[in-house]
């Protein structure tokens, strides 16, 4: 019989409001987890009532607002404030996704934003990734070629680029492997569609050379093979990206090389 | 002080602030050259601002058409107002075909020709010739040019095994006695600790100061600390006046459209659907220098031919270059017009206007990215210890206005050369004087009366309003009221300061103090920028005065010097441009009028 324990501080209680004023007339609430380890306490879930005819159209905007004006304790990740650094990954409305490229009309009723699901937490919305950047960096994400060069650049042709495609452009966010059921009970051993979107991406690379040894690499039980074709991670993608397909891909040639 | 706080203690041969393109590059020279590196970076390092750069990394490789890097370097020393060092500029140029071929080598997926090479796009102020018609130079992969190459120089830095300390701010620098630099003090916000990095250089490669002003296409973690690190520790900063407008910010969001998207053919029109640009640069068009294109479109705006229902921005056409174009070249800008703009790029024009891009000014430094510290006798001399490189320096390679693609290559070009030098110094190193607890004291008294500041302001409060004062007294044009007024607002913002309130006085992710920890940056970046403008009696590159409309090469060819005194007062002085190149292979370019 598997036991299932809900993971320390899992029980979430009920926080502060923080009313808005009485003059703004559009009023938006947001229902947002916080954790503070420094404290100890359970978490929490803080309501912030938002003027929405002063925001932005981003979640993130609306982060950022009731940061610089209702609470500046509240914490999250964020950089480029155009979806393509990866940073603030969070459970919005129960869909992982980037807040920055998130738009608030795409939400209904009270905007609920939790950090990216089962992963250890920092402090509200910044989970602890540490694990999932070892998983990226055990597929040897680097090329690998013995061939030498020439003091120029290696030839490529349009199509065998094209190949990257979907691949390359990942800002390794974590949405998916942190909606994906396998990743959830197996995260220790199951390597995560992010880090196996990588692993095809060198694979599919016409400039690598160690196709054989990256796919004896992933021959294991777990690594790739907890993947049972959920799909989460296509659907979750903010970059709408395809990592079901390359773990298609990735097992067809595992069949190919046998 | 010391005591309050543990600290803990890291030897290191190099200490390599930041982790974007410049200290990435940096991090894997020195790695790989056998020196124990360190790289501590605020952000995880793909997340760094380097991801976000579109267009494409700079070198004359010639494979579209015939190339040259003398031209590439005539095209910089003019689009820099021949403020730039020749010197630097010369080496950046040379080097450049052979950083680009390493990148590749390195794995980063440049989109191709058909020949299977690296593919290249014109990108404004790069010219054949010397200034007769655009070349392609802009070696790019589709308009996500900077993801490609951060994300392969942070794989490449793991396939040597470079040691990295993640989430780790660095708070101030440490001096010794004689004012060498001997390392760093940073905090570890994942679970609140203080460490000490003691290093025999220590290199910062931390980036621009975008969020100085109130609208900018820079991250929101773009805020000079490397910039506040070196002020404090009363070295001075140089050409900080020169704030690069990217014409082709989008309007409201200020998301930035990359200058490719025009070297792909596309054009900027007015109220009366004329494209423009024609009128002020009759040659280059569309692809003018920035400083050029962004003065055309406000003076477009300010004689009531802006677009909107507040005539205030322009367009930026790229209906005409067709889908495919669009999703095999431009991708990603496609993709952010849609959801910024709310606009399909296939079908109508993208809203823009001019945005802050790029600080062409910081922390001064040689070609080798050794920091000077300028004395009466000697204006290059050195601060031991000390290198910097990537946006943070002033090489000074962009001069009054960098080109499109020239910081992605001075960022590997530089960090290179950094990673060159280090193994020069190390080898006769001889800084071995133990240093004491003192030098943190200064550092940690700050940290913890920011973290328990008490006041009436809050940050958010604090950096509006000087974001406020810069994006109205430090725009485009320059006249000497706005600017002197801008120095009375911008010293009584400065003063806010002592008044600040935080709230959160945890230490685990307390994102209330790191945010006030870069206002404090940001704020001697602000103040310095403002000073070095108002003192520049004269219109060069992005520094556009209309009391002094002409360049005065006899009186300002002269780098601008700025430091910070401790009661927050800013005291100027320059130092001489290089008027020489590195080799006798190339002649120094004499200056001339820029006509584009
Ligand atoms: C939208 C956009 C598009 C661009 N496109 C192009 C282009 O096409 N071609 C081109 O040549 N240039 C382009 N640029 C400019 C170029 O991208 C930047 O100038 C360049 O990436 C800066 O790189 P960097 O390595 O100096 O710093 P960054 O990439 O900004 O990295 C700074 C690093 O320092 C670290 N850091 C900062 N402060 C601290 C601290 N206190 N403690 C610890 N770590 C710290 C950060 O974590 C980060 O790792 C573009 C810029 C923008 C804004
Ligand atoms: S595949 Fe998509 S969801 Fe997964 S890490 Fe990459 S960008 Fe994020
Ligand atoms: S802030 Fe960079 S992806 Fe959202």
């Amino acid at each position: 019989m598997v036991e299932f324990t809900l993971p320390k501080n899992s029980r979430v209680m009920k926080g502060a409001v923080f009313t808005s004023p009485t003059s703004a007339k559009n009023i938006r609430k947001f229902k947002i987890y916080r954790y503070d380890a420094d404290t100890g306490k359970n978490p929490r879930l803080d309501t912030y009532e938002v003027d929405m005819d002063t925001c932005g159209p981003m979640v993130l905007d609306a982060l950022i607002k009731i940061k610089n004006e209702i609470d500046s304790s509240l914490t999250f990740r964020r950089s480029c404030r155009e979806g393509v650094c990866g940073s603030c990954a969070m459970n919005i409305d129960g869909t992982n996704t980037l807040a920055c490229i998130k738009d608030l009309k795409e939400v209904n009723g009270d905007v609920k934003i939790y950090p990216l699901p089962h992963m250890p937490v920092l402090k509200d919305l910044v989970p602890d990734l540490t694990e999932a950047y070892e998983q990226y960096t055990s597929i040897k994400p680097w090329l690998k070629s013995d061939t030498p060069v020439s003091g120029k650049e290696r030839l490529q042709t349009p199509e065998e680029r094209q190949e990257l495609d979907g691949l390359w452009e990942c800002v390794l966010c974590f949405s998916c492997s942190t909606s994906c059921p396998s990743y959830w009970w197996n995260g220790d051993k199951y390597l995560g569609p992010a880090a196996l979107l990588q692993a095809y991406r060198w694979l599919a690379d016409s400039r690598d050379d160690s196709t054989k040894d990256r796919l004896e690499e992933l021959e294991d039980p777990f690594k790739m093979y907890r993947c049972h074709t959920i799909m989460n991670c296509t659907k979750t993608c903010p970059k709408n990206l395809n990592p079901a397909k390359a773990i298609a891909k990735t097992k067809k040639m595992m069949l190919e090389h046998g | 002080m010391a005591k309050t706080y543990d600290i803990i203690e890291h030897i290191h041969d190099v200490v390599v602030v930041g982790a974007g393109g410049a200290g990435l590059r940096a991090t894997l020279g020195m790695t790989a050259e056998g020196l124990s590196t360190a790289c501590v970076t605020k952000v995880f390092p793909t997340r760094s601002h380097t991801v976000a750069a579109q267009g494409g990394v700079g070198a004359a490789l010639g494979n579209m058409q015939e190339d040259s890097w003398q031209w590439h370097m005539y095209d910089t020393v003019k689009g820099a107002d021949w403020l730039g060092d020749q010197d630097a500029i010369e080496y950046m140029c040379r080097e450049a075909p052979a950083a680009v071929y390493e990148l590749e080598n390195f794995g980063v997926p440049f989109s191709r020709t058909d020949e299977g090479k690296i593919y290249q796009r014109p990108f404004g102020g790069h010219m054949k010739n010397f200034g007769e018609a655009p070349v392609e130079r802009a070696c790019a992969a589709a308009d996500r040019t900077g993801h490609a190459i951060l994300h392969t120089l942070y794989q490449q830095c793991l396939k040597y095994n470079a040691e990295f300390f993640v989430e780790y701010f660095a708070i101030d620098l440490i001096m010794d006695e004689e004012g060498n630099c001997r390392g760093v003090l940073a905090w570890n916000l994942a679970d609140g600790t203080m460490h000490r990095f003691l290093g025999k250089l220590t290199v910062l490669a931390s980036g621009g100061y975008g969020r100085s002003y109130f609208s900018a296409t820079s991250a929101h973690t773009c805020t000079g600390d490397g910039h506040g690190m070196v002020a404090r520790a009363g070295l001075p900063l140089q050409d900080m006046e020169f704030v690069q407008f990217h014409p082709t910010g989008i309007y409201g969001s200020g998301c930035l459209i990359t200058e490719g998207s025009r070297g792909e053919g596309g054009y900027l029109t007015n109220s009366e659907g004329e494209a423009f640009m024609e009128r002020y640069a009759p040659t280059a068009k569309d692809l003018a220098s920035r400083d050029v294109v962004s003065r055309a479109m406000t003076v477009e705006i300010r004689e009531g031919r802006g677009v909107g229902d507040d005539n205030d921005h322009i367009l930026l056409h790229l209906e005409h270059l067709g889908e495919d174009v669009l999703h095999k070249r431009l991708p990603g800008i496609t993709e952010t017009a849609r959801i910024f703009a709310g606009v399909d790029a296939s079908q109508e024009p993208i809203p823009v206007l001019p945005t802050v891009h790029y600080n062409m000014g910081g922390i001064p430094t040689n070609y080798h990215g050794e920091v000077l510290r300028p004395t009466l006798n000697d204006p290059d001399a050195i601060c031991p210890g000390l290198m910097s490189i990537g946006e943070a320096a002033c090489v000074s390679v962009h001069g009054a206005n960098r080109l499109g693609t020239n910081s992605l290559i001075d960022l590997v070009v530089f960090g290179r050369a950094a990673a060159l030098r280090a193994k020069d110094i190390l080898k006769n190193y001889d800084l071995n004087k133990p240093i004491d607890n003192n030098s943190l004291e200064s550092g940690l008294e700050r940290f913890d009366s920011l973290r328990y500041s008490d006041g009436k302001q809050s940050t958010a409060d604090v950096r509006l309003n000087m974001q406020r004062i810069m994006q109205n007294n430090a725009a485009v044009f320059r006249t000497s009221e706005i600017l002197t007024e801008g120095c009375e607002l911008i010293d009584k913002a400065g003063a806010a300061m002592k008044d600040l309130k935080t709230k959160d006085r945890s230490l685990i992710w307390n994102s209330d103090l790191v945010e006030t920890l870069e206002l404090e940056n940001l704020m001697a970046c602000s103040k310095t920028t403002l000073y070095s403008a108002e003192a520049r009696k004269e219109s060069r590159g992005a520094q556009a005065h209309e009391d002094y409309p002409d360049r005065d090469d006899e009186n300002w060819m002269k780098h601008t010097l700025a430091w910070l005194r401790e009661d927050g007062s800013v005291n100027l002085d320059y130092r001489p441009v290089h008027t020489y190149t590195l080799t006798d292979d190339v002649e120094y370019i004499e200056p001339k009028a820029r006509v584009y």
